[in-house]
Formats: C-alpha cells, sequence, structure tokens
C-alpha cells in the first residue's frame, strides 16, 4: 500500500512537472476556474440581497453550503481528473498502455493526470468557507468539527464515484455521454443550495439514486443545529460505500473492453 | 516458449448508415457485422527467436498482437506464454514483455526522458542496480547521451523512437512486441535501430515479434516471418521460402498478397 | 452570399452527425433549465414581493435562456480561428476574395444558428407542454413576438461582434487565453446568463442595461418573456442597434489594422 501511494506520488509529480512547463496557460486556466465559480458566488450574493432568505437558510449558510460542495467537487477532480478524461484515454488508445504495464489499472489512470488548475476554485472555496464560519454564529463542536472533515471525505468519494461511471462507460460508447454532466457539473452547480429547497422530489433522487444529500444536506442540518442525533455525523461516510456500484461497473466495462479491444 | 492454439477472435460492429430515418430505427434495433479479426491462428516461437510478422492491413496483425500482450481475450483457442494466459495473469505476464507502439508514445510528453525512465523504473519495479546497469548499457548502445536531458516532446522521430525502445528494454523483458518500429524514421535512424535490435538479441536472447510494412526491416531482422491474412496464418516460413529468389522483396511481398487475394 | 449559405449547410449538416451528442444535449439543458426554476420558486416562496419579473416570465425566461443557449453562450469560440491567427494560417485566409472580417463574422454566425436549431425545437417543445406555472408561456402579444424575432437576431450579431473583439485581440497580445478567460465571465455574468438582469441591485442594473452585454440575451429574452414593456423596449432595441454598429465598426478599423500588420510583417 505504502508502496502504491510512493508510485502515486511519483506519477503526480511527473504530470504537476510537465504542468509546469506551460506556467502561463497553467495561471490562466486557474484564474478562469476562479472566475466561474466566482460568478456564482456573485448570483448567490446579488439574490440574497434581495431576498435575505431561502426555505430558512441565511446567506452564510448557503455560502457554507457552496464551500463545501466546491471543496468536494474540486478536490475529487484534482486527483481523479484522469476519469474525467477518460474519453481522451480510450480514443488515443492510452488505455492500451495502461494494460501492458504491471499495475493495476486504477492506480495509473489516477496517475496520468492531476489537476492542478482546480486550485483556483479551490482558493474561492477556501474564501467562502472563511467566511461562512465567521459568519454563521455555528457554535462548533468537536462533532460539528468531525463532521465538516467527512463532509469533504464523503463528497470527494461521491463526485470520483461519478467520474468512474461516466469512466466506465466510455468502454462502451463514446457518444452522448454529456448527460452524465448532468450528474457532475449539476451537482455542483446545484448542490450551493441546501438540497431541500428543490423540493421533496429532488431530495429523494439525491438520497436514492445518488447519494448527494448525504454529503450535503442532512450532515448539514447537524451542523446549523437542526438536528442533533449523531447518527448524521457520520453519514457520510456511509456516502462512500457509493464506490462499490462503481467500481463494479468499472470492473464490467475493463472486461468488456478486453473483449472487444476498442 | 509462446505457442498459440486455434485462436479465435471476432468482433461485432454495429452497422451505422446514414439518413435520419435509419438513425431512428438504429436507436431501437441495432444490426451488427460480424468481422472474424482471427480464424484458427496457430503457432509457436521459441526463445531467443526474431520473427516477422506480416500482412496488409485489417489482417489481424494487431489483433495477435493485443491478445500476445495480454490487453484482448480471444473467443477461443488458447495461448500460453512461458507457462501463463496473458489475459489471465496480466500484471504477471506484463511484467515480462516490453511492448513498443511505433505511432504512440509511452513517454510523459513535456518532461525529460529520464524522468519518464524513473517513473518507468517504479512502475515495473526494476531493481536499482539492474536498472543502472540497463540504462548505462541502452545508453550506449542507442546513442542516447544529451537525449535524456530534452523533454520528449522536443525530440525528432528517430530520436524518440531511440527512447521508447530503451524505455521498453529498462525492466530486461524476455519478449519484446515492436509494432512498426521503423515507421517515419529517416534511413540513419532506421539503420541504428535495426541494429540494436539485432544486437538486443544476441546479447541477451531477447524474443522479438516485429510488426512492420517495411521489408527491409524484415531483411535486415529475421529470418522467420509469418503472414497472416484476412484472419488466418497463410505462410509460416523464412526470408528465402517467400522470396523464391526473386530480387526485390518488396514486389515479391506485393506478388504473394496478390496470390493469397488479401 | 452563397458562400455564407453553403458554409452554413456544411456547419448544419456536421451538427447532425452527432445526433447523440445533441439527444444528450438536450437533456442536460432540459435538466438545467428545471433546476434553474427550482431555484427561483423557492426564492418566490421565501419572498414573492421581493420578485422583480412574475415568476411565469422567470420560467419563460430560463426555458429561451437553455433553447438558446449555443446562440448566446459566451464559451462558443471558433477555436479554428484561434490557431489560423496564432500558428500565422491567416496569411493564407487574408489571399482570398472575402474579407477576413466579413469571413469570420458568417462563420461564428453559422456556427452558433446550427447548433442552436438542432437543440431548440425539442426544448422550445417539451417546455411548452410542461404544466403552468412550470411551462413556456406564449409571448405577451403578436408584437412582442415580432420584436422577439427581431431582437434575438441582434443579439446574436451583437455577441458575435463582441467575439470578434476577442479573435481580433489575438492579434494584438500575447495570451489570447487570459482575453477570452476575462470575456467570457464578463459576458456570462453581466448579460444575465448566470441571474437575469432584473434581480442585480438596481443601481447596479442601471448601469449594465447600457452596456453591450445587456444588448445580448438579456433583450430577446425580457421582451418574450414580457419583463419589458413600450418604451423599455424600444430603448433596449434602440441600445442594440447601437452597439451592434460601434462593436462592428471598432472591430472593422482593428481588423483592417491587423492585417496591414500581418502583411507587413509576413504574420
Amino acid at each position: 500500500m505504502i508502496k502504491k501511494l510512493r508510485l502515486y506520488r511519483h506519477y503526480i509529480s511527473i504530470v504537476v512537472r510537465g504542468m509546469m512547463q506551460y506556467k502561463v496557460s497553467f495561471f490562466l486556466t486557474s484564474l478562469g476556474q476562479f472566475l466561474v465559480s466566482f460568478n456564482v458566488f456573485l448570483g448567490i450574493y446579488f439574490l440574497f440581497q434581495r431576498f435575505h432568505q431561502v426555505k430558512g437558510y441565511s446567506y452564510s449558510e448557503v455560502l457554507l453550503c457552496y464551500a463545501v460542495v466546491l471543496m468536494e467537487f474540486s478536490l475529487a477532480e484534482m486527483w481523479a481528473r484522469g476519469f474525467d478524461t477518460f474519453s481522451g484515454i480510450v480514443r488515443n488508445g492510452e488505455f492500451d498502455r495502461v494494460l501492458v504495464r504491471p499495475q493495476g489499472e486504477i492506480l495509473q489512470v489516477l496517475g496520468s493526470r492531476f489537476e492542478l488548475t482546480r486550485l483556483g476554485r479551490m482558493f474561492q472555496a477556501v474564501v467562502m468557507l472563511i467566511y461562512a464560519i465567521a459568519t454563521a454564529q455555528i457554535r462548533w463542536t468537536a462533532g460539528r468539527v468531525i463532521t465538516l472533515v467527512f463532509m469533504m471525505a464523503g463528497g470527494m468519494a461521491v463526485f470520483a464515484g461519478l467520474f468512474l461511471v461516466y469512466a466506465a462507460l466510455c468502454f462502451f460508447t463514446l457518444d452522448g455521454l454529456e448527460f452524465m454532466n448532468v450528474l457532475t457539473d449539476g451537482a455542483r452547480e446545484y448542490g450551493k443550495y441546501p438540497l431541500d429547497i428543490y423540493g421533496k422530489r429532488v431530495l429523494r433522487f439525491a438520497t436514492f439514486i445518488v447519494p448527494y444529500s448525504l454529503i450535503q444536506y442532512y450532515p448539514l442540518q447537524y451542523i446549523l443545529g437542526h438536528v442533533s442525533s449523531p447518527v448524521y455525523i457520520f453519514l457520510p461516510l456511509l456516502a462512500i460505500l457509493f464506490l462499490l456500484p462503481c467500481y463494479g461497473l468499472w470492473r464490467f466495462g475493463v472486461r468488456h473492453y478486453k473483449s472487444s479491444g476498442s | 516458449m509462446i505457442t498459440m492454439e486455434n485462436v479465435c477472435k471476432s468482433y461485432r460492429i454495429a452497422k451505422r448508415s446514414g439518413g435520419f430515418h435509419e438513425a431512428v430505427k438504429a436507436l431501437f434495433h441495432r444490426e451488427y457485422e460480424e468481422i472474424h479479426a482471427l480464424r484458427d491462428v496457430s503457432f509457436t516461437i521459441s526463445d531467443g527467436e526474431m520473427v516477422g510478422y506480416i500482412g496488409p492491413n485489417g489482417a489481424g496483425k494487431s489483433s495477435t498482437i493485443k491478445i500476445l500482450s495480454g490487453i484482448l481475450t480471444p473467443d477461443s483457442g488458447s495461448c500460453l506464454i512461458d507457462g501463463r494466459v496473458p489475459w489471465k495473469d496480466r500484471i504477471e505476464h506484463v511484467r515480462r514483455i516490453g511492448v513498443v507502439f511505433g505511432q504512440r508514445s509511452q513517454l510523459w510528453w513535456d518532461v525529460p526522458v529520464i524522468d519518464s525512465f524513473e517513473l518507468l523504473k517504479d512502475i515495473y519495479t526494476i531493481p536499482d542496480q539492474v536498472y543502472r546497469s540497463n540504462l548505462d548499457e541502452l545508453t550506449e548502445l542507442l546513442n542516447l547521451g544529451e537525449l535524456l536531458r530534452t523533454p520528449a516532446r522536443q525530440l525528432s522521430l528517430g530520436q524518440r523512437m531511440r527512447c521508447e525502445i530503451a524505455g521498453s528494454l529498462l525492466h530486461s523483458p524476455r519478449i519484446l512486441f515492436l509494432d512498426e518500429p521503423t515507421i517515419g524514421l529517416d534511413a540513419v535512424s532506421k539503420l541504428a535501430v535495426r541494429d540494436f535490435i539485432k544486437k538486443q538479441n544476441e546479447i541477451h536472447g531477447t524474443t522479438v515479434i516485429l510488426t512492420t510494412h517495411d521489408m527491409q526491416d524484415i531483411e535486415a531482422l529475421t529470418k522467420r516471418i509469418i503472414l497472416i491474412g484476412k484472419g488466418r496464418i497463410l505462410m509460416d516460413g523464412t526470408l528465402e521460402d517467400i522470396c523464391r529468389g526473386g530480387e526485390n522483396i518488396d514486389e515479391e511481398i506485393a506478388q504473394l498478397y496478390r496470390d493469397y487475394e488479401i | 452570399m452563397k458562400k455564407y449559405i453553403s458554409f452554413f449547410r456544411l456547419r448544419f449538416s456536421m451538427g447532425l452527425q452527432y445526433r447523440a451528442a445533441a439527444a444528450a444535449g438536450v437533456v442536460t439543458q432540459f435538466f438545467w433549465g428545471g433546476m434553474e426554476i427550482l431555484v427561483y420558486r423557492a426564492f418566490y416562496e421565501a419572498d414573492a414581493a421581493a420578485f422583480p419579473m412574475s415568476f411565469e416570465a422567470v420560467v419563460t425566461y430560463i426555458w429561451l435562456q437553455q433553447a438558446f443557449l449555443a446562440v448566446f453562450g459566451a464559451w462558443i469560440i471558433e477555436s479554428e480561428i484561434f490557431d489560423a491567427i496564432r500558428n500565422g494560417n491567416v496569411a493564407y485566409e487574408l489571399c482570398r476574395p472575402i474579407g477576413i472580417y466579413q469571413m469570420w463574422f458568417s462563420r461564428s454566425v453559422a456556427n452558433r444558428v446550427s447548433k442552436a436549431l438542432l437543440r431548440c425545437v425539442p426544448i422550445l417543445g417539451v417546455a411548452a407542454l410542461l404544466p403552468a406555472p412550470y411551462g413556456l408561456r406564449l409571448p405577451a402579444s403578436p408584437l412582442h413576438g415580432a420584436l422577439f424575432l427581431l431582437t434575438l437576431l441582434l443579439g446574436l450579431l451583437v455577441i458575435v461582434a463582441f467575439t470578434m473583439l476577442v479573435y481580433i485581440a489575438t492579434f494584438y497580445t500575447l495570451s489570447p487565453d487570459g482575453v477570452r478567460i476575462f470575456f467570457v465571465s464578463a459576458v456570462d455574468f453581466f448579460a444575465g446568463a448566470v441571474i437575469p438582469l432584473p434581480f442585480f441591485p438596481d443601481k447596479l442594473r442601471f448601469i449594465l442595461e447600457l452596456l453591450p452585454f445587456a444588448a445580448m440575451q438579456n433583450v430577446p429574452l425580457r421582451i418574450y418573456s414580457g419583463s419589458m414593456t413600450g418604451e423599455e423596449m424600444l430603448r433596449a432595441i434602440c441600445l442594440q442597434a447601437f452597439w451592434l454598429a460601434v462593436l462592428v465598426g471598432v472591430g472593422l478599423g482593428l481588423c483592417r489594422r491587423a492585417e496591414r500588420k500581418v502583411l507587413v510583417q509576413g504574420g
């Protein structure tokens, strides 16, 4: 395990060094990432100038929610970018190369990309998080801090799982996978508000189909003091189980690739 | 020792036809076309042999190489390489082979070649001592010297191919697959590559399987030639068998393709 | 003119090739629109009095926005044009018997229209069938409908004229990517793609409505949904025409200068 981690680190150091050959491009892409999420933030800001609250959530509370989701997503995108760009890896035959090397496929795909430019988005997330923590008048008990940390872990797992699903589908078709954006980019965009503002049906979908609510709505209720049962602290960890069916689909995809060769 | 017995492989390819009407029909009912890439392919290659594997495009060359390198699972038949089934023991198998795809790079594009090699060392878990001596030998024989410090993207095609070949031999593979290694190279590089492959086989007894369209490669390197067309092995013999005393090897091969109607 | 039409047809049939992608795009945009509407429903429930447009108008605005995303999307940039300028192939284009500005302009228009045509029909069709208040309404009056079509066209020309400046900036700057990134996020925000302009604070909105950004999707979408009336419409249309003239004028001027520069320096 330690060996695998060391190998992964070696992969990443090469990818990052390669990226630093194009410093201007790196800087501008990071800036672009920042500006896009900054726009979303401004949208929230202006809406709250007008409305002051939504479904009982204050401005600071919504920012906390958005900051956490943005962080979860950017982190997942940063290290699981290989799966997010997998159509290219399949199309240009890079996956054949993966198969002729004596390491696991997942480790190699993870090692093939590392999207450091997502720091731009993370910067936005960190600023909002600090602001929200300072102004939301939450009493930060140990349980609440742990919940926040678990949310990050669970959120990364859910988004990484979705990227894995996308990659697995690439083995079968490269056409029309744009709809997966709904589940990834869509969740990042609309995860900025606590899920219950969208109504019961969306919340149900986000609990039983893809467990977004476990990394956003439910633990948030605990942090904001709307519920007190400590079970909520651990709900985000439950979301990590989502990786299992995703992994199953991936294995199935790899098997299909090896029997169809394309 | 490589044995392939009665290996068959066919693909189903979805038929595509133009027109909106056809596209809608295809949504509900897809027609498939069966392509027989390999029909009953059998051969044996002993340790230390150099074999040229030739045939026109689409004859089944790359399917064979993919099966031998563990990327592709055949429909039926058996394949044993040094006692292992390539697609079942993928990781153990690929540790002992080297693969060069002439058209694709295995080097990391933006970092100096030596950095790619260092990473390959970790991927293949090559012991320090073995790595050092292999690298020294390869550097000398392929005249890599300065190239090692250069990012791969700045190398000429010939320089890059020398680095590619070195990269696939760092882990002392027993078998080397070369898929069109001289494609697009200038005369000097071609000679250097051929010369090196020959030496590698002589010094280390590496088994070499070479696919190419360049008959000078075959002439310079291999005694044995396997000719495949339409998925069948048509001929397995020596260069002399094929040339039948003719003067120009390219013409002889072209005549052979015509004879077999491939 | 024939040249432009044949170019448009080529683009359109190319778009048709990727039917699966278009279908997936429609599904994605439908979802996007639906979620956006749910956001505004929540804010409407929070404080209906603070709503600057009627809820139905917002819903209609959002569906139109999704349907015509390819017309107004700021990120739709022709990378071929960028590449042509960067690698010097632009010299070849200068040899053709057609003005470079006109050629790129019509090319961008064709690209946007062909993309949008494929996607807008299913989105508008389904959105119109949704029950009130979540469905797409008809325009407030036949006049509104006619003015919608007029301002849609003007808005398209304004955004293309704006992107032309981005291409031309490539001649003058070392980092066109930087220009593009700022351009995309500025247009996205100030044109009303993130939130419709009426939701901005009033003072800011007053200034924004005078800027070229407001002459893009803001005008046609608000005229159709009925959140602009009478004099307001007239003023907006005049502003659209004004900005179109300014942007094209500046673009043409800069383009001529750049052409001369390329000819003198040889690329």
